[in-house]
């Protein structure tokens, strides 16, 4: 392709999808955001029908099992052979192609970073099942994103390492031969002005991560050697930048860059052929035109929320990964209690003594039955599984009453004896999710989460003020109660109120419904059998917070005076009383 | 895929690593790494901060680093012929130890690993094919004498972070499971690294890293550009830019040895003792481990900087890694051990 016309920003989607079929490995993926769908299914067409013919294209389910995403024993082919047989993953299988991960936003932050691993190394390390293997796995990952909130989103540990994040939307894409730039790849250069250019760019968009930078190098040398020319320009590095850092811009550069710069007109390649180092414009020039580039492509939303200076919210939306379907349990935790018959399904351990000791009484017989065949005759029926016992993780709710009333009284003591609270769950390792009710909603501060790190900052940015909507706090606490207990885990929930509520659920304002609607609410948490504790917050007992606890089935306590280690052990029986 | 299991120990095509000595900024981290060549009983390295500020790189890198050890001829678990108190059972009954020259085992723990590799387990392959009982030892026997590394280590799952406790308590590892009764020895330096963000690390864990080491994403544009220019040349031409760093990385690996062979003549004088002790006492760490850990690192500090006895000034350089992690922490202080550090050395040497 010899015609230079840089490619407008719409058609950026489609040449990410060229980009990466040109060097998969060091793009290392896209996260391609958006319902499945024609666009979707169109992109991924684009980036296949790109890659030479043969690629691996491997697409991982959600909740994949280590023994098929790492590889582990084939356990048939083992028994039938009676040796060691080994059996590679999706991973080791895809080595040199592409991974498809579906539904990533749900991804289990453990298969992230096990993803995120072989990403680092190009190869998938096998330690299990007796088995000790490194297999090559040079794969690119293309994470199919369905998220439809800022909080469900690729986790950050996997995204962070895949270059690109698309939206596919109508894709133009012109024939370009992308063999010949696989093979031109390596013999791009790169201007000696692009790479200071590039570093500053990011910084000023608040970029820290150190992979940004290096992605977008990367990005544009593919797209030179997309175009056929031995060196980068402009339009290559303005478009890397679009790609790379657009979607991952925190905050505004400090001072603006000249508002319409017009980017310099292209050279010919035969024009640059000849003079580059003329061509090529000064590191400062470079730096404002990427500004420029990146400025263009960040998204509508998080333009205007960064203008108002709201930097906050684009930094916990950027942090707020592995929303759902965090590590599941498994089935290999707890303390072993003795075998039983069965399949060997993932993650389930086989007890091959006794499986051996089953099949030990029939090995005559069966040698009877066919002369041919392995030393140790083990049929379906001698599997023996260890068996576990577990005690389920927690997942402790709060829920923050942060109306006017509360703030007038001691919101501040509310936070200090959460943060007494959360320092217990560390000890435990429980899972704390935060709940906010003020004004007219709930909102969900923190998703169940062990960083304490985080729910510390959700709640420190906490605002008091407003009315207490209770009703629909206890609404969304019981919606995360139910998640909770769907994952298998023990759910167990904090109120902390002053029992004031004065906001209905649909938004009416007034007392007497608020209460009554509160009282409503209440009934399917009892009901659901949740372990409960309700801690008025209010600077007397309040007799409406007490009637509320009853209607709960909740412990009730007062906090006349803020007395974290209380609260702690009162939160300690309602965990005995959940287990 | 039919792969025996012995045959399928070696590695797949050895990449090569991005050299230690290239590695740009990141002090602390890399002085944390050096220590814990230069004295493993130090007790391990945590590595926690920014994504993509090269954490693993720098372990990976470390290995190829290391001089190479003595170890005993046929040994499964790399037994130090020199020291006859820590054989194996195998090597205490042989007759006589032939001493051969090994590489320094830098060992990956995967997050996917299972409990049978890491602790080693009944050897499938022998069970099904002659039915006998033979131990496969795992990757702590592996990394016996070693380095033991953990990308993620926050990640882990519970039941092996329960069995790397233990083992690193112990430094020995006992095996009792399918029959299967056998102890070795397993004594190996912790390298974990981690981001906090993805979850909080079990305290008994963090307690068994000597040093704890923060790192940050450089902010200063000439860094910045720098870490990509080397990254990206390494890449373009990984054994150019291996031979471009093959006298530095020469020079590192001398400082170690050097260090190594300094280390037992260094010596601390008690007034260092005393300051040490007051400032564990200032910062009210808990147990002797703090003092300790500060100690020895201040030693091997001392040593790679051929110094033959401790000063404040190398206790002042340590205070932060060998402390931070030790205090009687709030956990849901962030940056806080840090401050708590530098102001009490601040307050007792002066600043």
């Amino acid at each position: 392709m010899t015609e230079g016309a840089a490619p407008a920003a719409e058609m950026d989607g489609g040449r990410a999808a060229l980009l990466l079929a040109v060097d998969p490995e060091g793009l290392g993926g896209a996260v391609l955001r958006g319902p499945p769908g024609l666009a979707r299914e169109a992109w991924l067409a684009a980036l296949r029908e790109s890659l030479p013919a043969g690629t691996p294209w491997r697409r991982l389910p959600l909740g994949i099992p280590d023994s098929r995403l790492l590889g582990g024993l084939d356990l048939a082919s083992t028994l039938a052979t009676g040796r060691a047989v080994a059996e590679r993953g999706v991973l080791a299988e895809a080595d040199g192609g592409i991974v498809l991960a579906a539904m990533a936003e749900r991804l289990a932050l453990g298969t992230a970073a096990k993803l995120a691993a072989v990403l680092d190394v190009g190869e998938v390390s096998v330690q299990r099942d007796g088995l000790a293997l490194c297999l090559p796995a040079r794969i690119a990952l293309v994470a199919l994103d369905e998220g439809l909130t800022a909080e469900e989103a690729v986790p950050t540990a996997l995204s962070e390492r895949l270059a690109f994040r698309v939206e596919p939307d109508d894709l133009a894409l012109d024939a370009v031969d992308v063999s010949a730039a696989r093979t031109l790849l390596p013999q791009v250069e790169v201007p000696e002005t692009l790479l200071p250019a590039l570093c500053a760019a990011a910084l000023a968009f608040g970029i820290h991560s150190m992979r940004a930078p290096l992605f977008a190098l990367r990005a544009a040398r593919a797209s030179a050697a997309l175009e056929g020319r031995g060196l980068v320009d402009q339009a290559d590095a303005a478009l890397a930048v679009r790609l790379v850092f657009g979607p991952r811009a925190t905050q505004l550069p400090a001072e603006s860059p000249p508002d319409s710069e017009p980017a310099p007109p292209e050279p010919s390649p035969e024009q640059q052929a000849e003079s580059p180092p003329q061509a090529q414009p000064d590191s400062a020039m470079m730096e404002d035109i990427l500004l420029a580039a990146t400025r263009a492509a960040m998204p509508a939303g998080l333009l205007a929320a960064l203008g108002a200076g709201v930097r906050e919210s684009a930094r916990r939306a950027a942090g707020a990964e592995g929303r759902a379907g965090q590590r599941q349990l498994s089935a290999r935790r707890g303390r072993p209690i003795g075998t039983r018959p069965g399949m060997l399904r993932d993650g389930a351990r086989l007890s091959l003594i006794e499986t051996l000791r089953a099949a030990a009484p029939w090995q005559r017989l069966r040698r009877q039955q066919t002369s041919a065949g392995p030393l140790v005759r083990v049929r379906r029926d001698d599997i023996r599984l260890l068996r576990f016992r577990q005690t389920t993780e927690t997942t402790a709710i709060f829920a923050v009453d942060a109306s006017g009333s509360a703030a007038l009284a001691r919101l501040a003591e509310a936070k200090g004896a959460v943060e007494a609270l959360l320092a217990d769950c560390y000890v435990r390792r429980d899972r704390v999710a935060v709940v906010a009710f003020r004004g007219r909603a709930a909102e969900l501060l923190l998703p169940p989460t062990q960083s304490l790190l985080r729910a510390r900052r959700s709640l420190a940015g906490l605002p008091g003020g407003g009315g207490t909507p209770l009703a629909a706090g206890l609404d969304a606490a019981m919606a995360l109660a139910e998640d909770a207990r769907r994952k298998g885990r023990t759910p167990l929930l904090v109120l902390l109120t002053d029992g004031r509520a004065n906001v209905a659920r649909d938004g009416r304002t007034g007392r007497a419904v608020a209460e009554a609607d509160a009282l409503v609410a209440a009934l399917p948490l009892r009901l659901f059998g949740l372990a409960t504790l309700l801690v008025d917050t209010a600077p007397r007992p309040s007799p409406f917070a007490r009637q509320l606890a009853t209607a709960m089935g909740a412990r009730y306590l007062a906090l006349p005076a803020s007395d974290p280690a209380r609260l702690s052990a009162a939160v300690n029986a309602t965990n005995r009383a959940a287990a | 895929m039919d792969i025996g299991t012995t045959a399928a120990r070696s590695r797949a095509a050895s990449r090569p690593v991005f050299p230690f000595a290239a590695i740009v900024a990141q002090e602390e981290m890399k002085l944390a790494l050096l220590i814990a060549a230069v004295d493993a009983s130090v007790g391990g390295v945590l590595v926690f901060g920014d994504r993509g500020t090269g954490k693993s790189t720098a372990v990976r890198a470390l290995a190829a680093l290391l001089p190479p050890m003595r170890a005993v001829a046929g040994c499964r678990f790399g037994c130090d012929p020199g020291r006859v108190a820590e054989l194996c059972d195998a090597c205490r009954d042989s007759a006589e130890l032939v001493a051969i020259s090994v590489p320094v085992p830098v060992v990956d723990l995967p997050l996917g690993a299972t409990e049978d590799r890491v602790a080693g387990a009944l050897d499938i392959e022998r069970a099904l094919a002659h039915g006998e009982k033979a131990f496969e030892p795992g990757l702590l026997a592996r990394a016996h004498r070693g380095f033991l590394y953990i990308d993620e280590v926050n990640l882990l799952e519970d039941h092996l972070v329960d069995l790397l406790l233990d083992v690193a308590a112990s430094g020995e590892n006992v095996v009792e499971r399918e029959g299967i009764s056998i102890r070795h020895p397993a004594r190996f330096v912790l390298v974990g690294s981690g981001n906090p963000e993805e979850g909080e690390l079990r305290p008994q864990l963090l307690d068994r890293f000597g040093l704890s080491v923060e790192v940050r994403t450089p902010t200063d544009l000439a860094t910045r550009v720098e870490v990509i220019k080397r990254r990206d040349s390494f890449e373009r031409d990984p054994a150019a830019f291996l031979a471009h760093w093959d006298a530095e990385a020469e020079a590192v690996r001398e400082r170690i040895l050097a260090a190594r062979a300094l280390l037992p003549a260094v010596v601390v004088a008690d007034a260092v003792l005393e300051d040490a002790a007051r400032l564990c006492m200032a910062l009210g760490t808990d147990g002797l481990r703090g003092e300790l850990t500060l100690l020895r690192t201040a030693r091997a500090l001392a040593a790679l900087e051929g110094d033959a006895a401790v000063g404040v000034a190398h206790l002042r350089r340590v205070a932060a890694p060998a402390l931070r992690h030790r205090l009687r922490r709030n956990p849901l202080d962030e940056a806080v051990a840090t401050t708590r550090v530098d102001r009490a050395v601040a307050e007792l040497f002066g600043s």
